[in-house]
């Protein structure tokens, strides 16, 4: 699933290029932006908020990067990320023809509001046109976003051509949108970020038991009267908003990874959606703070791509070190199981190979098991074996002495309850073969936990005819709680 | 309002010249003339059938018989071709909050950050209101419908660790949580274990005796006769509905399912023990 969104992002950015390599015209600043070492000046002015259009920067960049993240989170779960990476690069276009039609008419043509006007019907339009090409043709919705991305974006990248050889030099700023650049950013313009992410904010805190319950399960969502269609609208809404107003500061190639990267990294430390959204908003400001703070004492680096490379260093991070699904911790978790696995699979074999020499309950410390009897038993190789032997040592369940191994009285116990509890398992799952053995919860620990009582005396029974059944013996633990009961039984 | 149907498609001749058509308070669900279509391709036909309240309904039929889309329909979910549906002699908007719903549990993506008691108190989001939180005393409740299941001490557990049949008594709690008169069940009992599934009959049992009524899509029809004490036979179109004893037979279930039906010694073997046992 991952593996397959993440060859559709490698796509969608493939087919972006072309359009770059077309137009190089306006894009060439790209290439000579040779980064010069900042003064000490500059340095602290900047990261001192000594200048007021640097604070007015940060301010909106942050509260920025925290709604893209709040609303990210909701997007990412509806599966529905890419949606507004398609929406930010068909607002190119809009941008583009926005700028001639404000300068023909005699306005400003670089007047922030009409360019987003422009951004919006645009973007907007792209999404409709995804949603017509998905329900008119049997195209999914995967293809649709490519073409319209990508066939928008070109459009967009040719206009601005046009513009340019027209009128040399006055269109100049407009690539600015394409990759971001917080320093064109007026107070003015940080108010309208300002106003936008407040309102996102609030509708994301607002209808959040909405808005989840909409992401989880639209068919109950449904049933239960919420109306879908308004939510999703909102929903759109919302990431239409944050994506038009970021598209100054971050640009509109890059936008979709201030929705996207921050609320995927917030995922491996949370298994709860509050504090994911939680988590995605302190890393999307976090992000796009350093970002643009880097972008502004290095005045050739675009801020887009800097909140991006801060954001995917967080996501890095959060990947390898990320305390719930992180892949440090999986790694922990597995390893762990499979010691637990080693052990009851030493245990159950100590237990069986001493089994026939057994009386029943009584435990005779006596029994010895040798390595090489262990080795064949199972399909471990005599490190791991040994390691698991080791391990049952420290636990005081096992005692290995040389080449042979015996069951402490506690180890004799906890061997023949494993072996029974197994033994119950692999019976019951023969006995209730129609009961599909991926969807039983089979952790032997837990078998009385799962079956009803009545199932267990069955098995039992048919154990006891097959001469399988183990007489669990006493705990010694059980025996020193309870004292006289236990001896009595 | 009178049953006129105006009689222009063949039906079977058991059909109730009635069917679907009542308006009283006191039927649980009344069909009357749904069609359903998608993409041209129509799934369901001329449903109709009134249920009777305080019953436990199976609804049986083969794959791709529309019995999820009945369920669907019946709530306003996906738009319909033709039909009138009335719950309690009302629209399902206006008796929305007496109708439980247990969709299929493959229908969600339960990697979802969210916690069985989370799920459960999603049921009462109708009763919380919009854009107020959900407070203690809906998550006590939650927490007692996670007790009515079974599985109270998973509450706080992210629901991908949950089992099969953990998660599918989470969604049945969520139901429970409304405290409905009507429940409708997507299979409910596909694909869980054996613990599970007594469960899950147990809440049925219980719900019967409190007077409510249950609508449950079935699969496995050697527990038909056991679990259900009304039936409802569909492939695209009502095969038979009614009491178990009466419409459950051989001949139906071959109208039904066809030549695709195996397992109709079997069926037959378990309504004579359930003969046996009344």
């Amino acid at each position: 699933m991952t593996a397959q969104r993440l060859l559709l992002f490698a796509c969608l950015c493939f087919a972006n290029t072309p359009h770059l390599l077309a137009a190089p015209s306006e894009l060439s600043s790209l290439t000579d932006r040779s980064a010069q070492w900042p003064s000490w000046e500059q340095w602290r002015r900047t990261l001192l908020l000594q200048d007021y259009n640097t604070r007015v920067v940060i301010l909106g960049v942050a509260i920025l990067g925290g709604a893209a993240g709040l609303v990210g989170s909701f997007t990412l779960l509806r599966k529905r990320a890419l949606m507004g990476d398609a929406l930010s690069h068909a607002s190119l276009p809009g941008i583009a023809l926005a700028y001639v039609t404000g300068t023909w008419l005699g306005m400003d043509g670089k007047s922030l509001p009409l360019l987003l006007s422009g951004a919006t019907i645009s973007g907007l339009f792209g999404v409709a046109v995804i949603l017509w090409i998905r329900n008119q043709t049997r195209l999914k919705e995967d293809a649709a976003l490519g073409i319209v991305l990508s066939v928008f974006f070109g459009f967009g990248v040719a206009v601005l051509g046009v513009i340019q050889q027209m009128e040399s030099g006055s269109a100049a700023g407009l690539e600015d949108f394409i990759y971001g650049k917080t320093a064109s950013m007026r107070a003015s313009d940080a108010q309208l970020i300002l106003l936008s992410s407040v309102i996102v904010m609030s509708g994301c805190l607002l209808l959040y038991k909405e808005l989840v319950l909409l992401c989880f399960d639209e068919g109950f969502a449904g049933s239960r009267g919420l109306p879908v269609v308004i939510l999703d609208i909102a929903l759109m809404s919302m990431v239409v908003l944050i994506t038009i107003v970021g598209l100054q500061a971050v640009g509109l190639i890059l936008m979709i990874a201030l929705m996207v990267i921050p609320s995927a990294a917030a995922r491996f430390w949370t298994e709860r959606m509050w504090w994911m959204m939680l988590y995605a908003a302190a890393i999307g400001t976090i992000g796009s703070v350093v970002g643009a703070m880097t972008s502004a004492v290095f005045p050739k680096l675009p801020s887009g791509a800097m909140i991006v490379l801060v954001c995917s260093f967080f996501f890095f991070l959060s990947m390898v070190f990320g305390s719930s699904r992180g892949v440090l911790v999986r790694y922990l978790r597995r390893r762990r199981l499979h010691r637990r696995i080693d052990r009851q699979h030493l245990l159950r074999a100590m237990y069986e190979l001493i089994e026939p020499q057994q009386d029943g309950e009584t435990y005779d410390s006596k029994s010895l098991v040798s390595v090489s009897q262990l080795l064949p038993m199972r399909s471990w190789n005599r490190g791991r074996l040994l390691r698991a032997i080791r391990s049952a040592e420290d636990d005081q369940l096992v005692r290995l002495r040389g080449e042979d191994t015996y069951l402490t009285r506690a180890g004799f116990v906890e061997g023949a309850r494993l072996t029974r509890q197994h033994r119950m398992w692999e019976m019951y799952l023969i006995t209730y073969a129609e009961v599909a053995p991926g969807l039983v919860d089979r952790d032997a620990d837990d078998i009385e936990h799962v079956l009803e009582p009545e199932v267990i005396d069955e098995l039992e029974e048919l154990l006891e005819e097959q001469k399988m059944r183990i007489h669990v013996p006493v705990s010694p633990h059980d025996l020193a709680i309870t004292g006289d009961q236990g001896a009595a039984s | 309002m009178t049953a006129s149907s105006p009689d222009q498609t063949p039906r079977s001749k058991d059909w109730p010249a009635t069917a679907g058509s009542s308006n009283d308070a006191q039927v649980p669900l009344s069909v009357y003339d749904l069609t359903v279509a998608y993409h041209r391709k129509p799934v369901i036909w001329d449903i109709g059938f009134d249920l009777p309240a305080g019953q436990l309904v199976g609804v049986v039929g083969p794959n791709g018989a529309g019995k999820s889309t009945l369920l669907k329909a019946v709530m306003d979910l996906i738009p319909r071709a033709s039909g009138r549906v009335r719950v309690f002699g009302e629209s399902y908007r206006k008796n929305r909050h007496r109708v439980g719903y247990v969709p299929q549990r493959e229908s969600v993506d339960w990697q979802f950050p969210v916690s069985a008691l989370d799920v459960v108190t999603m049921g009462l989001y109708d009763e919380i209101g919009w854009c107020l939180p959900v407070r203690k005393k809906h998550r006590l409740r939650a927490l007692d419908a996670l007790r009515r299941v079974g599985i109270a001490e998973l509450a706080d557990r992210q629901i991908s660790q949950l089992s099969g049949g953990q998660q599918q008594r989470t969604f049945l709690a969520r139901a429970l949580v409304q405290d409905a008169e009507l429940y409708l069940m997507d299979e409910p009992f596909a694909a869980v274990d054996a613990a599970t599934e007594r469960a899950i009959v147990d809440i049925l049992r219980e719900l019967k005796q409190t007077r409510k009524t249950a609508v449950v899509i079935h699969h496995d029809l050697q527990t038909v006769p056991e679990y259900f004490d009304y039936v409802v036979l569909l492939n695209m179109r009502i095969v038979a509905h009614g009491p178990v004893e009466e419409t459950f037979t051989s001949e139906n279930l071959q109208k039904t399912y066809g030549g695709r039906l195996t397992l109709l010694d079997e069926v037959t073997e378990a309504m004579r023990r359930r003969e046996q046992a009344l």
